[in-house]
């Protein structure tokens, strides 16, 4: 396209105008963007900070008509379920990064699972709910904590992997080279001096993907499937915050919505801290030491 | 003078990524094709640990490509009942009637359709309006605060962003933008019929709000991968900022933001939690926005646990089969797209 060739007043005036109007339209936009999300902190905020009590931490869901009730089983269910999923998916993750940083580089192999983990990023969270069903609760014939986190797990991976990997690849050769100089087997030189400069982008990675299951409601639904007492067991059904929420939300009754709120407010408390801490250690040059 | 030069140079393909700086390309390039490390490797004499080692994690790699495969090996064969039983026509039938067996999965499709394209309609423009803002326009002070503010949106969970819809986002389409759309568009025939607030619109604004990030921050890490010089070659010929962006920036950027596009359309159609909590859950094909729809991911949200028969759970299973296949190849296409921009660039994470 060719800048307007006509020249004279009106149409620099016109340009003129197009150019401001163009910035105007930006600048409304990113305020409408960043509208939703102010009024979706402050509503949690004010519905949420009121509802929070100290039974809210410390006791396990009411019947309904009772006033008072917490989620505190929910909150240590959610707890036991991100820890089984990570068990899984932290250790899967970090070593197919590795592979694909340090063996597979430049292969068909590695461009393979590369495609791989982007295609399992991308599996809905409701698909992964019925994969992981057919495959543990089925056989099992019941719903478990273990097939919630093993769900978790899996849909940590794909973010693992490609952090992993993309930290791995900026560790320079010099270091990689002395460690082997040294006489240092391959295996060690990865774990303990690559891997090693690349902790900190690889636990950023892991706290990623960690805060990306931590809201997950979908895959829970028919695998941790949500519980209204305490439960340890992982053969067992397990409550889950995001699922009490869930579960809340769509009841007709006041008590539970203010629940479901206090809920939030926890739930994302708990992510936004997360992704803070993620910002502050890739942007603050932690990292800088690694390239 | 035109810009025919440029033109020529740039037929409407992507341009070249600058060269990445010197640091980079030492760390990037093969680790195996480095001398030094090949002749230290072919000295060590730890050949079985290591050899262990590599087949360990090789083995953590292929377990990636054993998750696919074993997701989509279930679906298929636990959904075998009901692909057997109704073929193709399931994706083009109305029924949905669980008591007599009866399943066709046509009002789900149209509800995910129509929802999610609702959602690129009002999500895009805002996208690319934040993202050029934000890569163009935006003094340096605000620029870290606001892109962390659209991290935050993609971090808040889907049922979180279901409980604001519900009690937030439904009022407000209820007593004001539904009546308002209802008198001057209703001649449509698009916003018509009973107004309950949730509905179509209401899964399709929640959506658009939930793609944003998604959208505006692959398009401005494509926008970014533009160099320098395609900026400044528009601007020294006296072209304005609107006019940088637009031929300098926007049109050498075009085909990775399609690929963010369909990226995100990608995550719509398989959004499960927001939707389910505003649809209205009726199996119905209306025309009207603003009347009650499903949609594939909140039938099996809502309906798996309860399936009692073998066909049913079957049917429901058919319906993810589906929305795995439709989000593999909306990403594929995505990742393709964003690629040939970015491909130079240092890879992010999305």
């Amino acid at each position: 396209m060719a800048l307007p060739q006509k020249s004279g007043r009106m149409n620099r005036a016109w340009r003129m105008f197009a150019n401001h109007a163009a910035t105007g339209l930006a600048i409304i936009s990113t305020v409408l963007v960043v509208a939703p999300l102010v009024a979706i902190f402050i509503y949690l905020l004010y519905k949420g900070a009121s509802s929070i009590n100290l039974a809210f931490f410390t006791q396990i869901p009411k019947p309904v008509g009772e006033t008072g009730g917490g989620m505190a089983n929910a909150i240590v269910g959610s707890g036991i379920l991100l820890a089984l999923g990570s068990i899984l998916g932290v250790p899967v993750g970090i070593g197919a990064g590795i592979y694909l940083a340090e063996f597979g580089r430049g292969g068909k192999l590695a461009n393979f699972v590369r495609f791989t983990a982007d295609v399992l990023n991308g599996v809905p969270s409701i698909v992964m709910g019925i994969a992981v069903y057919s495959l543990i609760v089925l056989p099992q014939k019941h719903f478990s904590a273990l097939s919630g986190g093993v769900a978790l797990g899996i849909m940590m991976i794909p973010t693992i992997t490609r952090t992993t990997e993309e930290m791995l690849l900026m560790v320079p050769h010099a270091i990689r080279e002395a460690a082997l100089g040294l006489g240092v087997p391959n295996w060690r030189s990865v774990l303990s001096i690559t891997l090693k400069t690349a902790s900190p982008g690889v636990i950023t990675g892991c706290m990623l993907a960690f805060a990306r299951v931590a809201g997950e409601t979908a895959p829970l639904l028919f695998t941790a499937f949500g519980n209204n007492f305490w439960s340890a067991n992982i053969n067992q059904p397990i409550a889950a915050l995001p699922l009490q929420i869930y579960v809340y939300a769509i009841s007709p009754y006041d008590e539970w919505h203010r629940l479901a709120w206090a809920g939030a407010l926890v739930l994302i408390s708990l992510i936004v801290v997360s992704v803070a801490l993620v910002r502050y250690v890739t942007t603050r040059g932690v990292l800088k030491g690694a390239s | 003078m035109n810009l025919k030069v440029q033109e020529a140079r740039v037929p409407g393909l992507p341009v070249a990524p600058p060269p990445p700086p010197e640091p980079l390309t030492t760390g990037t390039e093969s680790p195996a094709a480095s001398p030094i490390r090949k002749f230290l490797l072919e000295r060590s004499n730890s050949a079985i640990s290591d050899g262990t080692f590599r087949w360990l994690m090789l083995v953590c790699a292929l377990v990636i490509f054993g998750i696919v495969a074993l997701i989509a090996w279930q679906l298929i064969s636990r959904s075998q009942l009901s692909i057997s039983k109704f073929g193709l026509g399931f994706f083009f039938k109305q029924a949905w009637d669980p008591v007599s067996g009866n399943f066709g999965a046509l009002p789900f499709i149209y509800g995910t359709l129509v929802s999610s394209i609702v959602a690129l309609i009002i999500a895009v423009p805002l996208a690319i309006g934040v993202a050029v803002f934000l890569t163009e326009m935006c003094p340096k002070f605000l620029r870290g605060p606001l892109s962390f503010l659209t991290e935050l949106l993609a971090a808040i969970p889907s049922v979180v962003y279901g409980l604001w819809a519900i009690f937030v986002l439904v009022p407000i389409l209820r007593e004001h933008v539904n009546p308002y759309l209802m008198k001057t568009l209703g001649w449509t025939g698009f916003f018509t019929g009973p107004n309950y607030g949730i509905g179509i619109l209401a899964a399709g604004v929640i959506l658009a709000i939930m793609i944003l990030p998604i959208i505006s921050s692959l398009t401005r890490e494509v926008m970014t991968a533009v160099p320098h010089t395609q900026r400044e070659a528009v601007l020294a010929l006296g072209a304005t900022r609107w006019e940088m962006i637009r031929m300098g920036v926007l049109r050498n950027a075009r085909i990775g933001i399609v690929g963010s596009i369909i990226l995100g359309l990608g995550r719509a159609l398989g959004e499960t939690m927001a939707v389910t909590m505003v649809i209205g859950n009726r199996p119905e094909i209306v025309k009207s926005l603003l009347g009650l729809g499903y949609s594939m991911s909140s039938v099996i949200a809502n309906e798996f646990s309860e399936a009692s028969d073998d066909m049913y759970l079957s049917a429901l299973i058919e319906i993810g089969l589906a929305l795995f296949i439709v989000t593999i190849i909306v990403n594929a296409i995505a990742r393709l797209l964003v690629w040939a921009v970015t491909r130079g660039a240092p890879q992010r994470v999305v």
